[in-house]
């Protein structure tokens, strides 16, 4: 009895240093990648930042109003973010390879459907990405154009063209996920539909006067209204 | 050398035909029908009268008229020349109009005339606008004879104005080029002009051609290159400027952006002559100045200034990108005053327009949408001074636009300030 259990305890432990003799050198490749992957990603990092520099990427981006964008949403300035996300990319790109240079299957068939899912999240953030950038440049646009034009609630305006075009980039990104397609489409579709149903309402019921105004300065009915609206606007010729 | 592929054929033979000549006035033209010949006749009379002796030659670039203007210009004719007090030509008086290719604008017609001038190796030229009301033979004269005679380089006209007449260019355009060039001129975005051939030869080979200008760039540009390239500058007296109709109705948000667009862009072009000048001084006067009664301005105050408190609230997150924080509060305040104290001080004023300047410079948002944030303070500032000058008489309005002038030049080291400031951060 003391034999076959001495027995089986030198049969199980033989295996498992078999097993740690054969798992150790991939342990301890995983372990080379991850710190060699470290070193290369801070070292690309800081070539990153100093080509970012040299091709005036902070200006740049002030100028397009990423930077009013990143600064709202409490993140890091474009440069810092780029450079950070050089670093991640590369990083993590090693630990996968570490990972994989494990050998276990399992793990394998994961990460390698993790690559895969890769390109689609690229996607979907640069979306995100573009559809701010848009979202953040027509609503001042919109703004701007509003306000010289001296419309009404111009602010308001503004604000629904931003909300518009963010919730289009959010659908766009989401469906690019695969991520509740029909839910996404059928709650885009219902809430553009609530918001217009609602601007049509209150347009009707609370600005009916300036709805008006609106459609007497596009018909002025006569001569002598037309004259008064110049006099209103009356302004001294700047040049 | 000219770049004769920027003229047409036709127009080169035309040219051809004309030989060389002392002095060359052209008038650009798109659908000018109802004033071209009252221009075109002042200008045949004063070179008549002036310039009897001069090979003269009367150019029209036109941008595509469809109204008959080019035929109107070619057979404008004075009649009796003894009853307008001056003998008959001596020389033939030629006339040369061609069409332009493109977009009409004054770029490409200037770009013509020009080439024309090089050409016809012309010692002077004068542009006119095609619809000045208020034209007189006397301003051929005025605007030729001070480069003709006196070896002047750039003539730029000085108008008798009413009282609140063009205070974009009195109140921000004018004291701004003063300030920073060094040249008070008074007119810097006056449609008439007069220049030698050798200025035009130069303005021909700045690469400025291709670039697109604003409908009022081109004055600001070819005054500020003047004065960086060391020509002589001088002002002619024109007497009142009286606008054409269309003119009253200026889109104020639009022409504000476009005259402070070009000049900005002219800081950017200068940046390493401006900086360093300092200083300025008036430029010579030529002509007989002199003050007719002319209809006071109408205009809406309390709408202005309306307008302006609205459009400075709803624009805070735009301004905040383009002003100070310290900028952007007292702004801020000044739009919250009453009526009676509203007061826009010109200290205020000067660190608003240097602060956008610095910003279109930095291009800390997009630069169209820059100079869309201005019109509301532009209003803010007009709004202002009405109110401070409503007793003031014409001569105490120029006295207050001086003093206005002095603030621009005191605050010049501000805006060196906020134009480098963006160059440290980039690591």
């Amino acid at each position: 009895m003391k034999e076959v259990v001495l027995k089986s305890l030198d049969k199980t432990l033989g295996k498992f240093y078999d097993m740690l003799l054969q798992f150790l050198p991939h342990l301890l490749a995983m372990l080379i990648i991850v710190a060699a992957g470290w070193l290369i990603a801070i070292v690309l990092k800081m070539i990153a930042r100093r080509l970012m520099a040299l091709a005036r990427v902070n200006k740049l981006s002030e100028g397009s109003g990423i930077t009013q964008i990143l600064r709202k949403a409490d993140l890091p300035a474009p440069l810092d973010l780029m450079t950070q996300l050089v670093f991640w990319i590369v990083w993590i790109g090693f630990i996968l390879l570490g990972v994989d240079a494990l050998d276990i299957p399992e793990l394998q068939m994961q990460i390698s459907r993790l690559f895969l899912y890769l390109p689609q999240i690229f996607v979907a953030l640069l979306v995100l990405f573009v559809g701010l950038l848009a979202a953040n440049f027509f609503s001042r646009a919109t703004l701007l154009a509003a306000v010289n034009a001296n419309l009404p609630s111009a602010r308001i305006i503004s604000g629904f063209v931003r909300f518009v075009i963010i919730l289009l980039t959010i659908a766009m990104a989401l469906e690019q996920l695969a991520l509740a397609q029909r839910t996404v489409l059928i709650t885009f579709s219902i809430a553009f539909g609530a918001i217009m149903l609602g601007l049509a309402i209150a347009f009707g019921i609370g600005g009916r006067n300036v709805a008006q105004k609106a459609l007497e300065n596009l018909f002025p009915q006569s001569e002598s209204k037309k004259e008064e609206q110049k006099e209103k606007a009356e302004e001294i010729p700047p040049l | 050398m000219a770049e004769i592929s920027t003229v047409s054929e036709d127009f080169l033979r035309q040219l051809t035909a004309v030989g060389e000549v002392g002095i060359l006035v052209g008038v650009p033209t798109f659908n000018n029908r109802d004033t071209i010949e009252r221009v075109v006749s002042a200008i045949q009379v004063g070179l008549t009268k002036y310039f009897h002796r001069e090979r003269c030659v009367l150019i029209n670039p036109d941008g595509g008229s469809t109204d008959g203007t080019p035929e109107i210009f070619k057979n404008v004719s004075v009649q009796d020349f003894g009853m307008l007090l001056t003998a008959s030509p001596l020389r033939t008086f030629h006339r040369v109009t061609a069409p332009y290719h493109g977009i009409p604008g004054k770029e490409r017609a200037l770009r013509s005339l020009f080439t024309a001038a090089d050409l016809l190796r012309a010692k002077a030229c004068a542009i006119f606008p095609p619809d000045s009301l208020s034209i007189t033979p006397e301003w051929v004269d005025s605007l030729i004879r001070p480069v003709y005679r006196e070896g002047f380089d750039l003539v730029s006209p000085a108008y008798q104005r009413r009282k609140f007449d063009g205070l974009l260019v009195r109140g921000l355009v004018s004291p701004m080029i003063g300030a920073l060039y060094g040249r008070r001129l008074h007119e810097p975005v006056g449609s008439e002009l007069g220049l030698s051939g050798r200025l035009a030869c130069q303005f021909l080979q700045k690469d400025i051609w291709e670039q697109e200008m604003t409908t009022f760039g081109l004055e600001i540009w070819m005054a500020t290159t003047a004065i960086v390239d060391d020509f002589r500058l001088c002002e002619s007296f024109l007497g009142p400027k009286i606008q054409a109709a269309k003119q009253f109705g200026q889109d104020v948000a639009g022409t504000v952006r476009q005259v402070v667009g070009a000049l900005f862009h002219c800081l950017d072009l200068h940046e390493n002559f401006w900086k360093k000048r300092e200083g300025s001084e008036a430029l010579p006067l030529f002509g007989f100045q002199y003050n007719v009664a002319l209809e006071p301005l109408r205009f809406n105050r309390r709408g202005i200034l309306d307008t302006f408190r609205s459009h400075v609230e709803q624009l805070v997150p735009i301004l905040e990108s383009i002003l100070t924080p310290q900028t952007l509060v007292e702004v801020r305040n000044v739009a919250q005053l009453a009526d009676r104290e509203f007061h826009y001080p010109d200290e205020l004023w000067v660190r608003t327009i240097y602060e956008f300047a610095a910003a279109h410079h930095r291009a800390v948002i997009n630069r169209n949408h820059l100079l869309q944030a201005l019109p509301p303070l532009y209003r803010g500032w007009v709004s202002s001074f009405i109110l401070e000058n409503q007793k003031a008489d014409a001569a105490r309005v120029d006295q207050r636009i001086e003093a206005l002038s002095r603030e621009f030049e005191r605050l010049k080291p501000y805006l060196v300030d906020r134009w480098d400031a963006g160059r440290g951060g980039e690591r």
